[in-house]
């Protein structure tokens, strides 16, 4: 025997007793690891989203403003009333047309990032896409106000231009128009658009970064003019993708209050609706059946969406 | 004779990569054409100029005579059989089958009638409505293979379709792919790195080092009449003898290949014939390969020669200590040309 025998290893330390444990035991393992992530999300999250629920099916009293703690239907009944269905109906239709719009910017840039940009190009191109998100959403919305009020660069844009009076007939269309770009509704889907566009950008990109060259290739040898194989190839491909940028897109105008408070019109959208009555008018059931009108609009969106087999590609 | 593909002084340049450098060269109507080589060797590049995924940097390339140097893969009648198969994955094996035929606007009737006969071809009826993530390997390839066959190609690029196939489908795909090719007369330029599948598949191989044609003749010839030294040692197994050596052991001038199945184990006594080279070694290794047995052989100079011996019922005759006497015909040695290295 050498000096240079191996020490069997020792057994007795306790961190080694326990890597052994957890070797034989990877569910307790998982369980350690899992455990107070999933309890914090259990409790937390479907916790206040079961309270919520609750709160929806009670009602509250219309002289003394003290929630009646009895199941009742009364505030749903409430919710379709002309003025607040009004309110569901103008956001839903913001929602749809911002989802629209950021799938149609998106696309091109998704698709020149994934299937055309390389190296330094794509890296540049992912920091442009990203770096909105490094500045606070609060500064970015009132930058656009700025942008968009009538004193602005955009209305001085138009008039440098000698196109004032396209900017004005743009404003004179009923209901989306207004004094300015600031206080209508073009100037809160403009800004919407631009706030969700790197949610619609991102997931579209990494459906396409997924489609092998060779598929686009195969496309053009077997006769297929470049129309053809984005229409026939590249955009099903995408299609996950650009549902998965949709929930984004759709679900977090859903539920905005600070862009539409602070850029559009003053009637309201359904995050403004649970505000109010949450906080000025102390009208909590009213505003947990609101807060139950998104989640309903997204679960049957989720359901169509998966009928047309967005989610077969996961 | 009609000529496929023709390729005129051709190169294509990725930034300071020459993948193919200055290559003439000449695809018969109606011949499998095998273009063989190690991997960056520029064949695939070459596959890639016919069916227009790329443009040459340099050169025309004539597919059938028309000047085919601008035109894009949709305007081609070539198809290509690719090497991952390419496959969509979101349409099943019959829309795959009937992709030509939909994007040249055939009624849906008929591309079906069509690609129902493909499928015939290749063997795979029944599986109309399966998606190509529910297929084998094998059945992939056969998909991709009706595929490209259903617009009719003037031209059929294969580039290593037999890759990612076990040893068993490979062999019987070799063969079925070389009845379908003479039964449907269309031209096969095929990309491979096997050897042997160039070999045992094709009418004439091209030979590819360094974004350079090497050499292109019938398998035979290549074999047997390696032009480089490159060739000698890609396409098969060769003694490369050096002109020392030869000059000792021939009394000829240059380098030479010669193959280990000519070398022949001559009896003890054995005197040289005309027209013979003999020579004196000491068997230094033997390797078992069940049909045969390679010998590596050392000669009295140093020189190690490979020879190879079928595995007969009369033994070996090789004295107790190894010691045998080795001959072969002057004739069986190849001259080798000076491979053709890219300009620094």
């Amino acid at each position: 025997m050498t000096a240079l025998a191996l020490e069997p290893m020792p057994r007795t330390s306790p961190l080694r007793r326990l890597s052994g444990v957890l070797y034989r035991h990877p569910h307790l393992l998982l369980l350690a690891l899992l455990g107070p992530p999933i309890l914090w999300l259990g409790v937390v999250y479907l916790g206040s989203l079961i309270a919520l629920l609750l709160q929806s099916f009670f009602s509250i009293d219309e002289f003394s403003g003290v929630v009646n703690r009895e199941f009742t239907l009364r505030t749903y009944g409430e919710l379709a009333h002309p003025a607040n269905l009004d309110i569901i109906g103008r956001t839903v239709m913001m929602a749809a047309a911002v989802t629209i719009a950021a799938a149609a910017i998106a696309f091109p840039i998704a698709r020149y990032m994934a299937l055309h940009a390389t190296g330094r190009t794509k890296a540049v191109l992912y920091l442009l896409v990203m770096l909105p998100l490094w500045s606070s959403y609060l500064v970015r919305v009132y930058a656009w106000k700025l942008i968009l009020a009538k004193e602005g660069i955009v209305t001085w844009v138009f008039d440098q231009l000698g196109l004032a009076w396209l900017l004005d007939g743009i404003l004179a269309i009923p209901v989306i128009g207004g004094p300015s770009l600031s206080i209508s509704y073009i100037g809160t889907f403009i800004v919407f658009v631009y706030i969700w566009l790197p949610f619609m950008i991102l997931p579209i990109q990494a459906a396409l970064e997924r489609v092998p060259a060779s598929l686009l290739e195969a496309s053009a040898d077997l006769g297929a003019k470049p129309r053809q194989t984005f229409r026939k190839v590249i955009l099903p491909l995408a299609f996950p993708g650009v549902v998965a940028g949709s929930i984004f897109t759709f679900s977090l105008t859903l539920g905005d209050y600070i862009i539409p408070q602070i850029i559009g019109q003053s009637r309201i959208f359904i995050g403004q609706a649970v505000f109010i009555h949450q906080g000025t008018a102390g009208n909590i059931p009213l505003a947990a059946a609101f807060t139950v009108v998104p989640i309903v609009i997204m679960a049957i969106y989720l359901f169509g969406a998966k009928k047309l087999g967005a989610f077969d590609a996961l | 004779m009609d000529i496929a593909v023709r390729f005129e002084r051709v190169s294509r340049h990725f930034g300071e990569v020459r993948a193919v450098d200055d290559v003439s060269l000449e695809v018969r109507a109606g011949e499998f054409f095998a273009m063989l080589g190690p991997s960056g060797s520029g064949k695939t590049t070459c596959l890639r100029l016919i069916a227009g995924f790329e443009r040459p940097s340099a050169g025309h390339i004539e597919i059938f005579g028309v000047q085919a140097d601008r035109l894009p893969p949709f305007e081609r009648d070539v198809n290509t059989v690719f090497q991952d198969y390419a496959l969509f994955p979101h349409m099943n094996v019959i829309d795959n089958v009937c992709y030509g035929l939909m994007v040249r606007r055939v009624s849906r009737r008929e591309r079906h009638g069509r690609g129902a006969e493909m499928l015939n071809l290749v063997r795979l009826e029944g599986l109309e409505t399966r998606r190509p993530s529910q297929l084998s390997g094998g059945q992939r390839q056969r998909v991709a293979l009706a595929r490209a066959l259903i617009n009719q190609p003037k031209v059929l690029l294969l580039d290593e379709p037999l890759g990612a196939l076990d040893l068993k489908l490979r062999e019987e795909m070799q063969s079925e792919l070389k009845t379908l090719q003479r039964s449907l007369g269309i031209t096969f330029v095929f990309v491979t790195h096997d050897q042997g599948e160039a070999l045992s598949m094709s009418d004439r191989v091209a030979v590819f080092n360094k974004g350079r044609i090497a050499q292109v003749d019938t398998p035979e010839t290549i074999y047997a009449r390696p032009a480089t030294r490159f060739v000698a040692d890609f396409v098969g197994h060769a003694n490369i003898i050096e002109p020392a050596s030869a000059q000792r052991l021939a009394g000829r001038a240059g380098t030479f290949a010669l193959r280990p199945e000519k070398i022949r184990f001559a009896a003890g006594g054995a005197m040289p014939e005309t027209g013979w080279a003999m020579t004196d070694g000491q068997v230094v290794a033997a390797q078992y390969h069940g049909s045969h047995t390679r010998y590596e052989i050392r000669l009295t100079d140093g020189l190690v020669l490979i020879a190879q011996r079928q595995n007969e019922a009369e033994p070996m005759a090789a004295s107790a200590d190894g010691r045998v006497r080795l001959a072969w015909r002057l004739d069986d040695m190849t001259p080798l040309g000076p491979d053709s290295e890219a300009p620094p």
